[in-house]
């Protein structure tokens, strides 16, 4: 198990966490401690939970969209206009404390939500913009979008049954650990219990196949987009619950790149294709405990940042094949056909991978008429 | 004789509806590589004519004068991101660059630094991160997105390394670069930012269509295996274009230093996007291989009149980024529907 | 019957000339579990058009290859104009005077004419481009080509034909003894083929030794003087055009071989239809244009209706229009009488129609995924997202199809771009398979694929026959099409020519295959 364990892709960001972890654990005694009061959980590894739990699921819903080629850059402006939202409909209501106006305004934010995933969703799939630029509209557009519900104020509510989500606790643990958790759990079941996940990675890795094969490339595209912006949506109204305010100007702000770097560390590839929401979440994990570790080790929490970077870059060049080929090109690699005076393979024709038997396919004529 | 093929279109086949007879003939204008420009042109003039209508300034032309006075930092910003763009990468680590730039430049002035040196010093640092970013992307296969992200990330960080506060300049040189009026006519006057940025502007045109390498940045946009095949040094343009990015977000950091006169590390914050906004409205495509340098600051003008309009509307600024985004959605939407990139 | 190959060439008068430019000796090349070429010969004389000829495989691609650096040799020798050569790559090759000119034409659409014929050695004032220069230096070239087209025009908003004329320019203008011509013609219409073919004419006169290749025999015919043909990565004969009939030439590059395959044939044989009257498809006028003409067919059950033809000819045009691939744009087709519009594959799945494309590479192999979920990915996309095939289905289904295949390694969890070309294409057609479609495409399901391979999906396709399922099959292997197909539906220059029973084969195939006057 342990060797199959250490096969597994997953292996850097494990290492990565685990090395985190224990850095902190041996520099902070007590770390690692949890202790209990008034019946809730308290210690450091619970507040790295909850503190990341936006991230994550922002992260989770990201790693979707990237699965199917893709990415999203508005999801820092959907968390602001769903918290916005949110405290608006509760600041104007008649019963802010209400359960059933948390409900509402719940409901409201994450329908918006929902429509703003579709908003993308159209651009990207139904009339073929690039994604990276179809986002980036909403993501221009939308803070100002947030900012115009608030009318450019912080909106503060008071309202108990709203402080649940980012600040409340269910059966000792916080109740934004348990949200995000079970999204991964749903996700996680959604995408791997059916075979929409399979489905998904074939549409990333090969479209066209994927499309001859008779796989509903377009509804799936759309889809991702849909949930990511609801994934956004919930962690808006976390963002929110927590400080029981909507700040439009930094809710979010710089979460859609977190979130892009969770899913990179975690191992799925911006490019698309095979996908893993366990790396993600261990991604998401290893920018906070990032953090976390900055503050404990008495880091200045300035240099957060240039860890962060350092960090990002050094398993992104873990990840990459030809930085690692730095170190094993003492190994000759086969199915390179260079037999001459250089060992230096063709640059010329397609760089596939070195596959095991490379049979000269056709000649290099498409006849496909244009 | 054989009659010879000149500029001979494609056929239309027979039974398109008009509709797409229409679009064709569009399309094939449409590739014309000055279409971009040239509407973001037409844009800016109905704009700024109609925000000069509709409010009775004291002086138009030193209203349009504002523009490049206010946005000469970011005239270069977008210089730099143009030659990314254009090779098909993104560079999202300007904002932190110029931000670490001011930062940088600040604390070496009050160290005791003589202006000159700190000067020269700050233009070091983005050049050298742009080399950085740009030889992981080339030679190690990292998407320029990430790359650049954990760049944007390091600069930022340095900056709160140095200072987390704000830090006045007080030198004079710089005083003087950022405030000095330099009189055209009349009453009508820009500022030193103005004319380095417009220097700039002229430098980078001639690099693009009058050098091999600034060809070669088209090329590598274009199709760069092509390029490659051509002969073309690719790799070394793909690793340069950051480095020239870096030149200018240093630049950039300097010009808003002077300008503001203090050097604070939460300066910058989202400048990349207005710059990757502006290239895209000045007809740059994301994609790579077409757009001009003109087109970008274009783009800058524009958002410089919609700022101008939120201002003298009395609007909460932040309908500068909600009108921002729907004049993005437009291009976007039209370029998607006119210019195929030829591949 | 083969016509006499030209071992001795008859040279002009000319001395310069009786040496050729290129000549590759004993040309072997090996890749792990196939041999590419084998002692194959070649050699290109100056002034002159060399078309290379031979079918998917037979060694073409390869063999330029070599000769432009892009792949080193296993043994023998290549001569350029009398001096060794040892090319370590392509730069080598260009150095040494051989340029090439591919069917996608390798130029920037993005820059104007004039910077893709000189780029790289333009003009230059002040170290800045001299345009005025560059742009009279590529007027020059051109108009040595005899061609008007403006350089100061972006390359790519001319048609792929003017770009590769283009192309050619920028050949010329590194001054190349040889000029090699890949498929130059496939995009190209009449009036295109026929300024190019003037273009070619041009520099053939100057002297440039031109290797032409292409599968549109008329093409080939028309512009080349000497045909080398290569099969199974062998070397068939070098021929004179002149004194080579067409019929002949078709033989030689397809061949004739009546391999010991009897269990095949006697398979075939055994096939006879459970043909029902009525077809399962009727296609009446049916086609896109200009890819494929209209055409009218019956598709029954039980029957095996081979596609025959050349590259070129328009069969998997209509294979991926009966598929729903691509649209078509005239005519009719009708599924049990009912008429029917293929606008998505989807809708022609929804028919049990099942399709494996001549591109498996991008068309069919999902390379990151495991051989069983390629396996399953058409049955699950048609069974919708929602309804999971449980983990004890899959397995069984896997186990089965790998077994009946004979898919190796027996692994279902290895990535299927880690297998190789025939066990991968055998996954393909198991994923069709495991529908268990009524119709089923093959386009070339056994090209580029080793023999035991090969015998074992034409086995496969007879049994489907027998099963009662409707094939459509696509091969340029004649051997392989006639021993396996009880009727064949003959394409040539994109529109079907004719439809042949088993009876007329014999005699009628390659002739209808070739074309006009032999």
């Amino acid at each position: 198990m342990i060797k199959r364990l250490a096969a597994t892709p997953l292996i850097w960001p494990v290492i990565a966490l685990l090395a985190l972890l224990a850095l902190n654990a041996y520099l902070t005694p007590g770390f690692t401690s949890i202790r209990v009061q008034d019946g809730h959980l308290y210690g450091s590894l619970i507040d790295i939970l909850r503190n990341g739990a936006p991230t994550l699921l922002v992260a989770l819903g990201m790693t979707l969209v990237i699965a199917s080629r893709g990415i999203d850059l508005s999801v820092g402006a959907v968390v602001a206009i769903s918290g916005a939202l949110a405290c608006a409909h509760i600041g104007s209501s008649e019963d802010p404390a209400g359960v059933g106006t948390v409900l509402t305004a719940m409901a409201i934010a994450l329908a918006v939500s929902a429509v703003l995933g579709l908003w993308n969703g159209t651009l990207v799939s139904i009339l073929g913009i690039q994604p990276i630029i179809a986002t980036l509209v909403l993501m221009t557009a939308g803070r100002g979008i947030a900012l115009f519900i608030t009318e450019g104020q912080i909106i503060t509510v008071s309202s108990p049954p709203f402080k649940v989500l980012g600040a409340g606790y269910f059966l000792g643990l916080p109740v934004a650990i348990l949200v995000s958790l079970a999204v991964f759990v749903v996700v996680g079941l959604l995408t791997r219990r059916t075979a929409l996940g399979m489905l998904l990675e074939a549409v990333g890795i090969n479209p066209e196949a994927s499309r001859l094969a008779g796989v509903r490339s377009r509804t799936i595209v759309f889809a991702v987009y849909v949930f990511c912006g609801l994934c956004a949506g919930i962690a808006g109204l976390m963002i929110a619950s927590n400080i029981s305010a909507a700040d439009a100007n930094n809710a979010g702000l710089w979460i859609e790149m977190d979130a892009i770097l969770a899913v990179v560390i975690g191992g799925t590839s911006l490019l698309g294709g095979r996908y893993s929401l366990t790396g993600t979440v261990l991604g998401a994990l290893i920018i906070q405990a990032l953090t976390t570790t900055v503050y404990t080790v008495g880091i200045r929490p300035e240099i957060t940042l240039v860890f962060k970077s350092l960090v990002v870059v050094l398993v992104v060049l873990m990840q990459s094949a030809k930085f690692r080929a730095l170190f094993t090109s003492w190994r000759r690699r086969p199915g390179r056909r260079q037999v001459g005076p250089t060992a230096r393979p063709t640059p010329v024709t397609s760089a596939g991978p070195a596959v095991a038997d490379v049979t000269p396919d056709h000649d290099d004529t498409k006849v496909r008429q244009p | 004789m054989t009659p010879t093929i000149e500029h001979a279109p494609p056929p239309v086949a027979p039974g398109t509806s008009t509709g797409a007879r229409i679009l064709d003939v569009l399309r094939r204008h449409a590739r014309g590589r000055f279409v971009g420009p040239v509407a973001t042109l037409v844009l800016f003039v109905v704009m700024f004519a109609g925000v000069l209508g509709r409010y009775e300034f004291a002086s138009p032309s030193q209203v349009f004068l504002n523009l490049f006075v206010d946005n000469a930092y970011l005239i270069v910003l977008a210089v730099g991101m143009t030659f990314v763009i254009l090779t098909g990468g993104i560079d999202l680590s300007v904002g932190s660059v110029v931000a670490l730039s001011t930062v940088l430049l600040a604390k070496t002035l009050q160290l005791g630094w003589p202006a000159p040196l700190a000067l020269a010093t700050v233009m070091i640092v983005g050049p050298l991160l742009g080399l950085l970013m740009g030889t992981i992307i080339e030679y190690f296969d990292v998407q320029p997105f990430v790359a650049t992200l954990a760049g944007m990330f390091l600069a930022r960080g340095m900056c709160y390394v140095i200072s987390v506060d704000s830090l006045p300049i007080n030198d004079p040189l710089l005083r003087t670069l950022g405030l000095q009026y330099i009189y055209l006519y009349d009453d009508k006057f820009i500022r030193w930012p103005v004319i380095i940025a417009l220097i700039v502007v002229v430098v980078a045109m001639y690099v693009l269509h009058l050098t091999r390498f600034g060809k070669t940045v088209y090329a590598v946009g274009g199709n760069r295996h092509s390029a490659q095949l051509m002969g073309l040094k690719a790799g070394g343009a793909r690793v340069s274009v950051y480095v020239i990015s870096g030149f200018c977000a240093s630049l950039a950091g300097i010009l808003l230093a002077t300008q503001k006169l203090s050097g604070y590390s939460l300066n910058g914050i989202g400048l990349e996007l207005d710059a990757i906004a502006a290239a895209v409205i000045g007809g740059v495509i994301l994609a790579g291989g077409v757009g001009f340098v003109a087109g970008a600051v274009l783009g800058v003008l524009v958002l410089g009149t919609i700022e101008t309009f939120v201002t003298a509307e009395n609007l909460d600024s932040y309908w500068t980024r909600i009108m921002t985004g729907g004049l993005l959605l437009v291009f976007v939407l039209v370029q998607r529907v006119l210019v195929r990139k030829p591949k | 019957m083969d016509a006499e190959p030209s071992n001795d060439p008859e040279p002009s008068n000319d001395p310069e000339n009786s040496r050729p430019v290129v000549e590759m000796r004993d040309i072997s090349i090996g890749f792990p579990g196939v041999k590419a070429l084998d002692g194959v010969d070649f050699r290109l004389l100056a002034g002159e058009v060399h078309s290379l000829m031979g079918e998917n495989g037979a060694g073409k691609s390869t063999l330029i290859k070599a000769l432009t650096g892009v792949y080193g040799i296993d043994s023998g020798s290549i001569v350029v104009d009398g001096s060794p050569q040892a090319f370590a790559g392509p730069r080598q090759s260009q150095d040494a005077g051989i340029s090439t000119v591919y069917q996608e034409v390798n130029l920037c659409p993005n820059l104007t004419v004039g910077e893709n014929i000189l780029l790289g050695r333009e003009p230059r004032r002040w170290g800045r481009i001299d345009y005025r220069r560059l742009n009279r230096k590529a007027r020059e070239l051109l108009s040595e080509l005899e061609l008007t087209i403006d350089p100061r025009s972006q390359l790519g908003s001319h048609p792929i034909a003017i770009q590769q004329l283009v192309a050619i320019a920028r050949a010329t203008a590194v001054s190349a003894r040889v000029l090699i011509l890949d498929e130059p013609t496939s995009s190209l219409d009449a009036d295109e083929v026929a300024e190019l073919f003037r273009v070619i004419r041009r520099l053939r006169d100057a002297g440039t030794a031109i290797l032409f290749v292409s599968h549109f025999l008329d093409q080939v015919y028309a512009i080349s003087d000497r045909i080398t043909v290569l099969r199974n990565g062998q070397l068939v004969g070098e021929y004179l055009t002149a004194a080579l009939p067409r019929v002949e030439l078709v033989s030689a590059m397809l061949g004739r071989q009546l391999d010991a395959l009897d269990e095949v044939a006697d398979s075939a044989a055994m096939a006879t239809a459970v043909q029902s009257d009525h077809p399962l498809v009727r296609i009446d006028e049916f086609g896109r244009t200009p890819a494929v003409q209209p055409v009218t067919l019956d598709i029954r059950r039980g029957d095996i209706l081979g596609l025959a033809g050349l590259l070129g000819s328009g069969r998997t045009e209509l294979a991926r229009l009966l598929f729903g691939a691509d649209r078509a744009t005239s005519g009719r087709l009708e599924v049990n009488g009912k008429t029917t519009t293929l606008r998505t594959p989807r809708t022609a799945i929804a028919h049990r129609f099942a399709f494996t494309s001549e591109d498996r590479k991008d068309e069919g192999v999902v390379g990151d995924l495991s051989v069983r979920d390629n396996l399953v990915l058409a049955l699950q996309a048609r069974r919708g997202f929602a309804r999971p095939l449980s983990a004890k289905t899959k397995d069984a289904l896997v186990t089965k199809y790998m077994e009946a295949l004979d898919i190796r390694p027996r692994r279902p969890e290895t990535l299927l771009k880690n297998l190789s070309g025939g066990n991968q294409q055998k996954v393909l057609l198991a994923r069709w398979m495991i529908t268990e479609p009524e119709l089923f495409i093959l386009d070339e399901p056994t090209r580029g694929i080793d023999v035991g391979a090969k015998t074992q999906i034409q086995k496969l396709v007879t049994e489907l026959a027998r099963d009662g399922v409707a094939v459509v099959f696509i091969s340029a292997e004649l051997d392989e099409v006639t021993r396996i197909c009880n009727r064949i539906a003959v394409m040539r220059d994109r529109r079907n020519v004719a439809l042949l029973d088993s009876a007329d084969y014999e005699n009628n195939l390659t002739t209808l295959i070739a074309g006009s006057s032999s």
